[in-house]
């Protein structure tokens, strides 16, 4: 597959152990602006490693990450404001409300006309009625829609989503996509999605790379990498993948 | 040092207080306390020592000072504990924001919650037992100023262990103005402690306010020259801690403790 043009992420030879175990190695993949990414794998693949380390919270033992063109470990501060994420397991302050929450986070990402911004985010995910709300006091799934209002806040050239619809209900979830997906067919922004709904990673997917002891084991378009390893659906393929995971991993 | 990121932490903290009153009580509760209880014991002693010896400028004005140091301490731990308790850690070092940006926000925080308890302390100090701390004027100023480096020297240094041992070990922060003070010569003059203790007193800035606050209640000349080693002793110690700080940071970067900050992952 030749690399892709206008990388806003660019990962080059990238490893990282704790101890013993090498949870990535070698790992060198690209996502362009105006592409969603599908990073897949097994439990322990590598997938969080990896986005720790793109968010610059976790330093990779080798490797360099560039985001926009900016090298991460030599101007951490410019690459992540052009970089922002919603994970599962980062809620934003649950004793803040929902406007506190965006207030806080856009003027840490320097946000210009703030107000305005969230005005449009509250519209955007719903939330304009819980804007006085503590953010701990919502449901998940509002919580999830807080985290990516949050995560869209500075128009971000890099969004990173790890599992964003995992507690979302399916009509909530398919919103999330579409809103995603437009805004990156607008062709500003480059995604690098995690999800165990293979069915998801398909509609929303560009291109996925499945992880496994944190290498690259497989790479390609989500509708037509089933049929090229001989499996009828994603699902099969991810399947499979886990299987093998579960092997000890060769002496190398 | 960008101002927007600073002024955002400081933000986050400014909600904290205006949405919780139990976040601002104790700004008010304990040193109304403190001054209460040491008020009453220096009236008792005014009142049986004879001979014109007046307690309340040294023993009261050591509690208020004390607490003053105490509270600019508690000031920086408290806005960083938020942050631990809330695992917050991974959404704010994700942005843009750098740690002398988040060290900066704490150290403001700081001076905001001790100014205010600083404020009440004189007041009702004054007020119910006639303590007159502003008779000093200005001249209170560097003293003033030892102390709050001293403090938030050791809010920073608390901070960066709490970072590398985890939050179990808050436990161990709570107690560092009890420890210190005994070596500080708060309430007696540091000639009256053992030589071992007075050689850790030496490296003390505070030894070197109270020695030199009671040498003014007495009448004497301000020691200016010993409180400028108290100062630059707690400008060292503020430097140190910073560094400190940097360094765990740099070290729960590599580890990847940010990115999974709570109790069971700190070991």
């Amino acid at each position: 597959m030749s690399a892709p043009s206008n990388p806003v992420l660019s990962v080059e030879c990238l490893g990282k152990s704790f101890g013993k175990l090498r949870a990535v190695q070698d790992l060198s993949f690209q996502v362009s602006a105006g592409e969603i990414v599908g990073l897949l794998g097994p439990n322990g693949a590598g997938k969080t490693t990896t986005i720790s380390m793109v968010l610059g919270v976790l330093a990779p033992d080798e490797g360099r990450i560039f985001i926009d063109g900016t090298d991460l470990a030599r101007d951490r501060s410019t690459a992540l404001a052009h970089t922002n994420f919603a994970a599962v397991y980062a809620p934003l302050p649950g004793n803040l409300t929902v406007e506190q929450n965006l207030k806080v986070f856009g003027l840490l990402y320097g946000v210009e006309r703030l107000g305005e911004r969230i005005e449009r985010l509250l519209d955007r995910y719903d939330l304009t009625r819980y804007r006085k709300t503590k953010a701990g006091l919502l449901s998940s799934g509002e919580q999830t829609r807080l985290a990516l209002a949050k995560a869209m806040l500075n128009k971000p050239r890099l969004l990173l989503l790890d599992e964003p619809t995992a507690s979302i209900d399916p009509s909530a979830a398919r919103e999330i996509r579409a809103g995603v997906s437009v805004l990156v067919d607008q062709g500003r922004c480059g995604v690098l999605w995690t999800s165990h709904n293979m069915v998801e990673v398909e509609a929303v997917c560009d291109r996925v790379l499945f992880l496994s002891h944190g290498r690259i084991v497989l790479e390609g378009d989500p509708k037509t990498l089933p049929g090229e390893h001989g499996v009828g659906t994603l699902d099969d393929l991810f399947v499979s993948v886990a299987q093998e995971a579960l092997k000890p991993e060769p002496a190398r | 040092m960008n101002f927007s990121r600073v002024a955002a932490v400081l933000l986050r903290i400014v909600y904290l207080y205006r949405g919780s009153p139990q976040r601002v009580f104790p700004l008010f509760m304990w040193v109304a306390v403190d001054i209460l209880l040491w008020g009453f014991l220096t009236r008792y002693l005014n009142s049986v020592s004879g001979a014109g010896v007046n307690f309340v400028p040294t023993l009261l004005g050591a509690v208020l000072l004390w607490d003053f140091l105490t509270r600019v301490m508690q000031g920086v731990t408290m806005a960083f504990f938020e942050d631990v308790w809330s695992r917050n850690f991974l959404n704010f070092f994700a942005t843009p924001l750098r740690t002398s940006e988040y060290l900066a926000a704490l150290i403001l925080a700081s001076i905001g919650t001790s100014l205010i308890s600083l404020i009440l302390m004189i007041v009702f100090a004054g007020a119910a037992f006639g303590l007159s701390f502003l008779s000093y004027g200005l001249a209170l100023a560097p003293f003033l100023m030892t102390l709050f480096l001293t403090g938030i020297a050791f809010g920073v240094a608390a901070t960066a262990l709490v970072l590398r041992l985890g939050p179990a070990s808050e436990w161990l922060v709570w107690p560092i103005p009890m420890i210190v003070s005994p070596f500080a010569g708060v309430f007696y003059p540091v000639a009256v402690l053992p030589v071992w203790m007075q050689a850790i007193a030496a490296i003390l800035p505070p030894s070197y306010v109270f020695e030199g606050m009671r040498a003014v209640v007495a009448g004497e000349p301000a020691p200016w020259g010993r409180l400028a080693i108290g100062g630059g002793l707690a400008l060292i110690y503020l430097g140190l801690a910073s560094l400190a700080f940097a360094a765990v940071y740099r070290v729960a970067i590599r580890s990847g403790l940010i990115a999974r900050y709570s109790a069971e992952t700190v070991s």
